[in-house]
């Protein structure tokens, strides 16, 4: 016997994400889901970040690891919420890895909520979570070729963090090629050159998410 | 690791349809996976093998169609399959485009064998249930 199923092979996922999608806007919750190869600078960046806009809005923040929880315990020394999940191996966080830590979340609290994926740049580009945008970070270290490398992270991301920009005095990284990249495989991909670790920079980005808070606030007030 | 995940996946989904479909032992299964996922059909096979062993899907055939990528132009409508990773368009040169093949994951179809006898379930579809 024969069956057609003729549907997405992470169908599963999908459907779990979509519900993590409407409960998030029900609660008004601008989700990022941050996806970063190791060592990017993914938790510094969201240290600087919750460091500048902590006052202005509630920010929560899911932290993806392998095994550990010392990126974890980095964010929740910034005194907001935070829910780790540890993978027990898997390379990428699933929908419904998500679905339990969001179930933990004070969510009506929130503005603004981070999800950091575990450091990889492959798998979590294909795992839809139920964010409203997801975020691609790449740091100088790594070469200017990997958009060209990791096509689909950076064609699925809304925005693009170059991370780093205070080493490029010392590292052979082409930034005018690294951008042109970018433009081939999405020509309105938004690029945020920065430095976490200098905060040089860090005023665009900070401008991006405060620009996007409020709308999805206006979103949520009319839509619910 | 990407692909072992891929696979769980698929084979979690083909279960609650086999379940449905009273399928007892699933023989063979056909997926269909873009170049731009990264997924390799060698490792792939070599998940399905690891993952499937003890289960409905033990000894059953994988077979995998590969897709090759093709975009299309939002700008001026122009479909291309580009032979590089560059995605801007060979007719106007914008990259604003669509994917419209080459990112699938799909699983196209699967086959297996009835359960003739109902309510005679192997443990896994029943403790599935």
């Amino acid at each position: 016997m024969k069956v057609i199923v003729a549907q997405k092979l992470l169908q599963a996922n999908e459907e779990i994400a979509g519900e993590n999608r409407h409960l998030l806007a029900r609660h008004g919750v601008l989700t990022l889901n941050l996806i970063s190869a190791p060592g990017a600078g993914k938790t510094t960046l969201l240290e600087k970040t919750i460091a500048a806009l902590k006052e202005e809005m509630a920010i929560g923040v899911i932290e993806g690891d392998i095994y550990t929880t010392k990126d974890a315990e980095r964010i929740a020394s910034q005194q907001v919420e935070v829910v780790q999940i540890n993978t027990h191996g898997a390379c990428h966080l699933d929908a419904q890895m998500t679905q339990e830590a969001l179930n933990a979340l004070s969510l009506a609290q929130l503005d603004l909520l981070f999800i950091e994926n575990v450091g990889n740049l492959v798998c979590p580009a294909e795992f839809d979570l139920g964010e409203n945008y997801k975020v691609a970070l790449l740091s100088i270290t790594e070469g200017s070729d990997k958009p060209a490398k990791y096509p689909l992270v950076f064609h699925e991301a809304q925005a693009v963090i170059l991370n780093k920009i205070d080493l490029l005095h010392h590292m052979d990284f082409d930034l005018e090629t690294m951008l042109e990249q970018v433009k081939k495989i999405k020509e309105d991909l938004i690029v945020f050159p920065l430095s976490a670790k200098t905060s040089e920079g860090m005023g665009a980005w900070l401008q991006w998410l405060k620009s996007l808070v409020p709308k999805k606030k206006k979103l949520f007030a009319t839509a619910w | 690791m990407h692909e072992a995940g891929l696979i769980m996946e698929a084979l979690k989904t083909i279960q609650k349809s086999a379940v449905e479909n009273n399928i007892q032992q699933v023989t063979k299964i056909t997926l269909s996976v873009g170049r731009l996922t990264m997924a390799l059909p060698k490792a792939l096979s070599f998940a399905f093998r690891i993952l499937s062993q003890g289960t409905m899907f033990g000894g059953a055939e994988l077979e995998i169609e590969q897709k090759e990528l093709c975009l299309e132009c939002c700008t001026c409508g122009v479909n291309f399959s580009p032979a590089d990773i560059d995605f801007t368009c060979p007719e106007c040169g914008s990259a604003l485009i669509k994917i419209l093949e080459g990112h699938e994951l799909h699983i196209l179809s699967y086959e297996g064998e009835a359960d003739k006898i109902e309510g005679n379930c192997c443990p896994e579809v029943a403790a599935s249930k």
